[in-house]
């Protein structure tokens, strides 16, 4: 995917959470980070332009709240979790940019839940590149892309001082 | 990357490593904040409180510490434990580990013992404070407290005040604050402060006026009664009159400079009321803070792969 | 049986010898010297024996391995080794009677022949402590039974080593001691210092002071300095044995007794005992290898192997205890081996005892003098033979026709790591460990009895 497939899939993802929820009342987005975050923030100024009002965005660290840490080779690096709302009783909207096994998506609603009671949760990601392992399944996906468990996927974006783009590349083993 | 199996002391991190310890802090000082303080980062674990010498604050920190990262805690400590039955501490502590435990959270009135044990046990082993060695989470707290409320620790002139012979959080200290950047200035009786500090990078002073002159932190360390029989200081008063901060001395330094204090204090001695509970002291925020540091070096060294 | 030395490079100071020649050793005793010529050739180290494990030492039966009647007489090709006197340690603790689980005659002067030492002199802090004849009967006895070397006992000063009654000096000296001293402790009172320097001039034997002022080190456990304020443990200053040897000499000069200062360790001390002997004052002096190998660094870490008394110094020191060896200030090295059980240091570092099982690294650190230059070969073996010999008057560490055939044949090149499971001692108690070292005995004779590994 290049910079406009990626802006498109966005636009799209933007009208769908709108349509979904029949507005943007008590809605709000939590990216998680760091890459869902940027898209969250994407999403946000998209959807002002449709709604002509702000949505409530919040950024969530999830490491905490994983199960990897004592399998993982490196220590994960904790950032801040900013959610400057009240989630009890919001609708919630969780933004990643590559849904996977679908491990971070459990830790993100665990760490969602231990700031409140949300009403409801909802998931938008970029990229679905399948193989999961918990039964979870995104609301909207920018694009589904089928991958070899060997090949790592890499969301760049420009907010990270790179040019937005969609990198498969293999991993030698 | 925290590449170690135990925190034995400042003296052994790197800048970096303090750093991470700080960042990840911050992760968690938003958690303790929150209706639901805890989380679910080291669930399964168990963490063992050896404590050789008597300290509810330390100790109720890091079991609250490890609570609120969902591990367990097992207090073990001296009038309760087989060590007064003469028991060597070797055996102690391996027992300890054949509880199970994946910490252990060491405080003993001899310096080197967390070394000792480190070498002996598969557990991670973390030092609560050893003799008049060091108190390493005391000054992780300590600048995690200056960077709150400072923003920034590099060139900050930062005194540490009193007994700084026989303080191992002076000592942690000491090492964090000059890896991190800042001035550090030690104030006390000469008879209590080893003169060849300053080839670490610190000034000594003697006088109290002279040493408060500026300074952007203020670090009073707990005078011990023990003391004055062994020739440091002939009384408490006379220590008071001397080295103790008054409203006076304290109006020497600058005039947004904050109060520390590792607690218990003696008031009236190294410190009078009016500056502890006064706008300057950040007494209160040491303690929140000390938990949140706890869990960020408990949590990283749960991350590392061994 | 008989043995015959032969082609060593032998160096005895006692007799003025540096050469290459044969020594015959008739019924225990020195028979005969042969020197052939004065100029030594390179010596040619034997071929390392590699792989083999260390013997038990046991005396050789000798050459005539069919029956091994003491009729036979035994060549032993010495070339390319130094053969020099039996070495003898003024100052070891063998622990025995009272703490047999650190140390026994048995196992301690097994070690001492390992480490080429024939002759040792052991301290009186023993429980009971060495303070009355009985004692010292006790220890004379068990070393002729199960000892591998000579032992001299080094009585008590004062009685229980407490520092306030003079103890049986001269009854001990009957009995065998050689020298007294309260070692482990100083004598505090300068009052009754001064009465065992001048008591102790009625029986000529020298009195070996450990010097420390116990008020100034007071629960110090390592060198005053940086290391002890950022290890956080008390410090001791140099001070402490300073002030105690400056007290000790001027007393020497008052009463005119014959002082020995045992392990020097700091360069003010060397100084002091300097000019004490410039002025004439009769006073000697030892040190020990790990106070001119080793700095106070050896102890971060916590390392209790490295917890000495008098504590590991400085560079400083290092470097003016080489030179009063080198100028003679510093007549002797001794090696104060003292040694502990495991589990002994292996604990609080403020609770762990001091001492350093010297005995299997002392001769190997030693040798490093020469090489660096410091000292000649011949005063190396003059400073661990004929010296302490002379301060003790005994009749040992020399070679001399008719004496004690005590012989210690070295070879100055094998190289071996030190590993303290190997140690002979029950003290595995090193800071040397996993070392590199250089020169070691290859083959011991004590009394004519050969031991060898
Ligand atoms: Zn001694």
């Amino acid at each position: 995917m290049n910079k406009e497939d990626i802006d498109r899939a966005l636009t799209r993802i933007a009208h769908e959470i709108v349509e979904r929820n029949k507005g943007i009342e008590k809605l709000c987005l939590v990216g998680i980070q760091s890459g869902g975050v940027h898209l969250a923030k994407r999403l946000a100024s998209k959807i002002r332009l449709i709604e002509k009002k702000d949505i409530p965005v919040g950024s969530l660290d999830i490491a905490f709240y994983r199960d990897d840490l004592n399998i993982r080779k490196d220590q994960p690096i904790v950032r801040r979790t900013e959610v400057p709302f009240e989630v009890t009783d919001f609708k919630i909207v969780l933004v990643d940019d590559v849904l996977f096994t679908g491990r971070s998506i459990r830790a993100a609603m665990d760490a969602l839940m231990d700031l409140g009671r949300p009403a409801a949760i909802q998931l938008a990601v970029l990229i679905d590149r399948g193989h999961r392992e918990l039964p979870i399944k995104a609301d909207c996906v920018g694009k589904n892309i089928p991958t070899a468990l060997s090949e790592n996927i890499e969301v760049q974006l420009k907010e990270e001082g790179m040019e937005d783009k969609v990198v498969i590349e293999k991993v030698g083993e | 990357m925290l590449n170690k199996k135990d925190l034995l002391g400042i003296k052994e991190l790197s800048v970096e490593e303090i750093n991470l310890i700080l960042d990840t802090a911050a992760g968690f000082k938003d958690v303790i904040g929150r209706d639901i303080k805890k989380v679910p980062a080291l669930r399964g674990k168990t963490a063992v409180n050896l404590f050789f010498e008597p300290s509810t604050r330390t100790r109720t920190s890091f079991e609250l510490a490890a609570k609120r990262l969902s591990t367990d805690v097992i207090n073990f400590s001296v009038p309760t434990s087989s060590v007064v039955k003469g028991e060597s501490l070797i055996d102690t502590a391996l027992t300890v580990q054949a509880l199970g435990a994946d910490f252990v959270i060491i405080r003993h009135s001899s310096s080197g013992v967390p070394h000792l044990l480190a070498k002996k046990l598969k557990a991670s082993v973390i030092n609560a404070g050893d003799g008049i060695n060091e108190h390493p989470t005391q000054a992780l707290l300590d600048a995690f407290t200056i960077k709150e409320k400072k923003g920034n620790i590099e060139g900050l002139k930062i005194a540490i005040v009193g007994d700084i012979t026989h303080s191992r959080v002076a000592k942690s200290n000491i090492y964090s604050l000059i890896k991190l950047g800042a001035n550090v200035r030690l104030i006390g009786p000469p008879t209590l402060i080893p003169k060849e500090m300053v080839t670490l990078g610190v000034e000594i002073f003697h006088n109290m006026e002279e040493g408060l002159k500026n300074v952007d932190v203020l670090i009073m360390l707990r005078i011990q009664m023990e003391r004055q029989g062994k020739g440091f200081f002939p009384s408490t008063e006379e220590y008071a009159r001397n080295w103790g901060l008054s409203l006076e001395r304290l109006s020497l330094a600058k005039d947004d400079a904050i109060v520390m204090h590792p607690g218990p204090m003696n008031r009236g001695i190294e410190i009078v009321s009016e500056i502890a509970d006064g706008p300057r002291s950040v007494i209160l925020d040491q303690v929140t803070n000390g938990i949140a540091v706890r869990m960020a070096v408990m949590y990283l060294l749960a991350g590392v792969k061994r | 049986m008989n043995v015959l030395i032969k082609n060593g490079h032998i160096i005895d100071p006692s007799l003025r010898i540096d050469g290459i020649g044969d020594i015959l050793i008739e019924d225990g005793k020195i028979k005969e010297i042969r020197i052939q010529n004065i100029v030594p050739p390179p010596p040619h180290p034997l071929p390392q024996r590699e792989g083999e494990s260390l013997k038990i030492p046991y005396p050789s039966r000798g050459e005539g391995k069919g029956g091994g009647k003491d009729s036979g007489l035994r060549t032993i090709d010495a070339t390319g080794l130094l053969v020099v006197p039996g070495l003898i340690d003024m100052h070891v603790h063998l622990r025995e009677p009272g703490f047999e689980h650190k140390e026994t005659i048995k196992s301690g002067t097994m070690a001492a022949i390992k480490s080429g030492f024939t002759t040792v002199c052991c301290m009186p802090n023993t429980f009971p402590v060495n303070d009355q004849a009985s004692v010292t009967e006790f220890i004379i006895r068990k070393a002729s039974q199960e000892g591998y070397c000579t032992v001299y006992p080094v009585g008590a000063i004062t009685k229980g080593q407490r520092g306030e009654e003079l103890a049986e000096i001269g009854t001990m000296r009957n009995e065998g001691c050689i020298a007294f001293s309260d070692d482990g402790r100083p004598v505090m009172n300068s009052l009754i210092m001064r009465r065992a320097l001048e008591y102790s001039k009625a029986f000529d034997v020298p009195i070996i002071s450990h010097c420390e002022d116990l008020t100034l080190s007071e629960d110090g456990v390592i060198n005053e300095g940086i290391i002890s304020a950022t290890l956080g443990l008390k410090g001791i200053p140099d001070e402490a044995e300073q002030i105690m040897i400056f007290r000790d000499i001027l007393l020497a000069e008052l009463t005119g007794g014959k002082l020995h200062i045992a392990h020097v360790s700091t360069e003010g001390s060397v100084k002091l005992i300097r000019e004490a002997k410039t002025k004439g004052i009769n006073v000697t002096a030892e040190t020990c290898p790990h106070y001119f190998s080793l700095t106070e660094e050896a102890v971060k870490g916590y390392d209790t192997n490295a917890k000495v008394n008098p504590p590991l110094r400085t560079k400083r020191d290092i470097e003016a205890i080489k030179e009063g060896l080198k100028d003679g200030t510093i007549d002797i090295i001794v090696t104060d081996h003292a040694p502990h059980h495991m589990d002994e240091k292996l604990r609080e570092f403020d609770m762990a005892p001091f001492g350093i099982s010297g005995f299997e690294t002392a001769l190997s650190l030693s040798l490093r003098l020469v090489e660096e230059g410091i000292l000649s070969m011949s005063q190396l073996v003059k400073n661990m033979t004929l010296n302490p010999a002379i301060i003790l008057n005994i009749p040992k560490g020399t070679l001399r026709q008719d004496t004690d055939a005590d012989v210690t044949i070295i070879d100055v090149n094998r190289e071996f790591k030190v590993e303290s499971e190997k140690f002979v001692s029950k003290g595995k108690n090193t800071p040397f460990e996993g070392w590199l070292l250089k020169g070691c005995p290859v083959l011991t004779i004590c009394k004519g009895k050969i031991y060898e590994w």
